[in-house]
């Protein structure tokens, strides 16, 4: 039987999610992510992986020294720190019963394979009950569970263009280009922890498990929900704009001085404008002046012949001075940061967004922090990912409680593989 | 609690939340209504300035028809109070003592300055939860900075990764920026919450929405630091490694298929592919004789992709995307279609979950469909999803003021003339 966390009204100097025990299936970069923000906020997060079958991102660029190697990628490291690792052969007989047992130990099991392979090794949502009573499932995948595509395929960022976000990126006369990366799989996370710990939630009051079934599709279009509706109801098929925005001028990304290196303006208002009138012409005179600029449709109708000027006089400019003159000028901007850039930022730097862990194999590799500071409860991250297999021993004695002769029957055949 | 959500036993359906944000915050509270919450949003009197965002219904730019506010104030029930009086202020310190969150999008120092900093309002209720969403955070050097979603955007690193390469960056063309930060708020709300089911203390949250668009980028910043590399943004191509790269987006009869040339364990799908594009007419030959199995993943060199990027692109225009989607189900190929709002209306998944929700606007005697639940139970039971159509202007005023604070018909006629409410 497992204990719940309960509330005893005296306070604790840890984290959120103390005493909370996640069995961690979860793999490539939408689940990790989740299960991340679990560990960093104090979940004992177990992932199970494979020898047999490593993860993708274990197999994923950057290596330490550009040398591959199933401890050597930096990608898996930054998705799963603050979690312990074991390896278990899942076809293998004795497998399922070391899971159930470990499903005993878990208030949570997350996971994002295809639906149905659960199932398969028997480690269904209605099995895990059977055990634990007050378990709370957790399943993501593409499409969702049931219907006719749930078992689709699918590669990184094709949901990007399955809920439309590829057709609102790029230039009106050229092709539309993906969001950068899995762009999806970095939305999701926050729809999926908000919904984990209200199930956790519910389980706390009522004793009885749940399991929560995320459609990545379905959740990612709450990111373009608005557009969904314009079309709905007004038979509009909003379409890609470029750096375009219909309540401003100018808007857009404008070159600076250096190698591709840019900065965000942004004018949404009288206000906006006139600072950057008074930054590019002290005097009060010159093109920012010319009366066709004087009004917002003034300056929408000539935006062409605006954005050519502008680019002119920011391409002399070092983007952060910039970036600085503008602000200072009460003027929206910001410089295009690259990812060398990221590491400088002077406010990503005051949030400690990056954080160095020591891995045994990487040696000190960055990783990023959450989006949130807690006043009472911070979050940490304070162990790397964890090597293939290295907690073994750790979770299956110390946590389950299994034996030595039992743990090296285990090992014996060939179970933790 | 009333039964602010009748009928309905969702996840969060105990708690409560108070919602002041504006446009920049709506969708954390949006998450906790879907997922059960009662969540009173909070407007100025004359309503949300998030109500002045297009586009509209029937293109009619009125408070109550934004699309925006319909779609991220769904769920919610509305009450107007005006803050920057007393009064203003007084009724919301009443709310505030049985609240379990508090939600908040103004610019940093906003509250502070009102009277209502965290200080304030957990000296009324020490367990509540209160979270800030802003561009930046609360305090550092661009606390004070002047943002929107194309400045958050390019400071938090996605817009140099995304566009074509021999043009600026783009953002994409719908804001993304406040959502980010907002569905972390939500993910804040519920740690907070969990650390108070514990405890019995509530505490004060500060999101970030820089931070919440850098944590996007999936490994780059890590090839920044373990090679020391800067990555590019590639337009329609995905580098796979090194100076390898495969095109993702080509452009078909009507629109754009994502269709991604892979070897190794789905040479099968690039073989599939190459043999309708044969049937078509098209020479393959020298394509076919490639031993596709034995490329592994970021092994297909530029020249290669040259070499395919003819007869592929004249093969892909040569069909609709309806066609390429169905023949490539059927073949087995790994295509996909760049979607628009009109292919997502009758997605045969989505409507076979039963997705969309119709929701009954009787103000305007029509029915609007809404993207519905992102949750549900294993076995398809609703645990979340849609259950109000989106406020009026203070539409639950009567229902809160009176019917919960026990104000009379008379005290709210002074509110309403003194501009409170």
């Amino acid at each position: 039987m497992t204990t719940q966390p309960e509330g005893n009204g005296t306070p604790h100097s840890g984290r959120p999610l103390h005493g909370v025990n996640v069995l961690d299936f979860c793999w490539v970069a939408v689940g990790p992510m989740t299960t991340k923000y679990l560990g960093e906020y104090g979940a004992t997060v177990v992932r199970v992986e494979s020898v047999k079958r490593p993860g993708t991102l274990r197999r994923a660029a950057p290596f330490k020294d550009g040398i591959s190697g199933l401890n050597r990628s930096a990608y898996f490291a930054s998705y799963n720190a603050n979690k312990m690792g074991i390896t278990v052969d899942m076809r293998h007989p004795r497998a399922h019963e070391l899971m159930l047992r470990m499903a005993r130990w878990a208030h949570l099991v997350t996971e994002n394979f295809t639906p149905g392979t659960m199932e398969s090794w028997e480690l269904g949502f209605d099995q895990l009950k059977a055990v634990n009573p007050s378990i709370v499932m957790f399943s993501t995948s593409m499409m969702g569970r049931g219907g006719p595509m749930e078992r689709q395929p699918g590669f990184g960022p094709v949901l990007s263009s399955l809920v439309g976000l590829t057709s609102l990126t790029g230039w009106p006369d050229r092709d539309p280009v993906n969001p950068y990366g899995a762009y999806t799989d970095f939305i999701v996370p926050r729809f999926a922890v908000a919904a984990i710990l209200a199930g956790l939630d519910r389980s706390r009051r009522t004793g009885e498990g749940i399991h929560i079934d995320m459609s990545q599709l379905e959740t990612a279009l709450h990111f373009s929900a608005p557009v969904l509706l314009d079309y709905f109801v007004n038979g509009r098929e909003q379409s890609r704009m470029g750096n375009r925005d219909p309540g401003a001028a100018p808007h857009g990304a404008f070159p600076c001085s250096g190698d591709d290196r840019w900065v965000a303006v942004g004018c949404f208002s009288d206000v906006h404008w006139e600072g950057l009138q008074r930054t590019i012409a002290p005097d009060g005179s010159g093109w920012p002046y010319n009366p066709n600029f004087d009004t917002l449709l003034g300056r929408k109708g000539n935006e062409d012949e605006l954005d050519r000027l502008l680019s002119n006089w920011t391409s002399s400019w070092e983007p952060g001075a910039l970036m600085e003159t503008l602000q200072s000028a009460g003027v929206p901007a910001g410089m295009v940061n690259d990812c060398r850039d990221l590491f400088d930022d002077a406010q990503l730097q005051h949030r400690g967004h990056f954080q160095w862990l020591d891995h045994p194999e990487i040696g000190p590799y960055a990783t990023d922090t959450s989006e949130m500071i807690f006043s009472l409860s911070p979050g940490s991250l304070d162990t790397p990912a964890p090597l293939l297999g290295e907690h073994n021993s750790h979770v299956l004695k110390n946590l389950i409680g299994l034996t030595d002769e039992e743990y090296k029957s285990l090992e014996d055949d060939g179970v933790l593989e | 609690m009333p039964s602010a959500q009748p009928g309905i036993d969702f996840l969060l359906s105990p708690y409560r939340v108070l919602d002041l944000t504006d446009d920049r915050g709506l969708l954390c509270g949006k998450i906790l209504a879907d997922l059960g919450a009662d969540v009173l949003q909070i407007e100025p009197p004359g309503g949300s300035p998030a109500r002045d965002i297009g586009p509209f219904y029937g293109d009619d730019p009125r408070p109550e028809k934004s699309l925006f506010w319909w779609a991220y104030a769904a769920n919610k029930r509305s009450i107007t109070l005006n803050l920057e009086q007393i009064d203003g202020r007084a009724l919301l310190k009443k709310l505030v003592a049985e609240a379990d969150f508090l939600i908040e999008s103004f610019a940093p120092g906003y509250l502070e300055n009102l009277g209502l900093s965290y200080e304030h309002l957990a000296s009324i209720n020490p367990k509540l939860v209160m979270v800030s969403i802003t561009p930046f955070g609360q305090d550092g050097p661009y606390s004070n900075y002047q943002a929107s979603d194309i400045v958050g955007m390019a400071l938090g690193g996605f817009m140099y990764l995304t566009g074509d390469d021999d043009r600026a960056p783009v953002r994409i063309s719908f804001p993304h920026f406040y959502l980010h930060g907002s569905a972390a708020g939500a993910t804040a709300a519920m740690l907070a919450h969990t650390y108070r089911v514990t405890t019995g203390q509530g505490q004060y949250v500060d999101v970030s929405c820089q931070q919440a668009v850098a944590k996007t980028l999936a490994h780059a910043p890590q090839i920044w630091d373990i090679e020391g590399a800067i990555l590019k943004r590639m337009g329609v191509y995905r580098q796979t490694s090194g100076e390898n790269r495969v095109r993702i987006n080509w452009p078909c009869k009507d629109g754009y298929v994502n269709y991604m040339v892979q070897g190794g364990s789905v040479a099968y799908s690039t073989r599939a592919l190459l043999a309708w594009a044969k049937e078509d007419g098209l020479d393959v030959a020298d394509l076919e004789t490639i031993g596709w199995e034995e490329l592994g993943y970021g092994a297909i060199t530029p020249e290669l992709m040259d070499q395919l990027g003819g007869p592929l692109g004249e093969f892909f225009k040569g069909h609709t995307r309806a066609e390429l989607v169905q023949g490539s189900l059927d073949r087995r190929i790994l295509l996909f279609p760049v979607a628009t709002p009109a292919a997502l209306q009758g997605h045969p998944q989505l409507e076979a979950r039963g997705y969309f929700k119709a929701m009954e606007h009787p103000e305007l005697g029509t029915t609007v469909k809404y993207p519905g639940a992102f949750i549900k139970s294993g076995d398809g039971g609703d645990i979340a999803g849609l259950y109000r159509r989106p406020p009026l202007i203070g539409e639950h005023n009567a229902e809160v003021f009176q019917g919960e604070l026990g104000l009379s018909r008379t005290e709210i006629e002074s509110l309403k003339r003194s501009g409170v409410i």
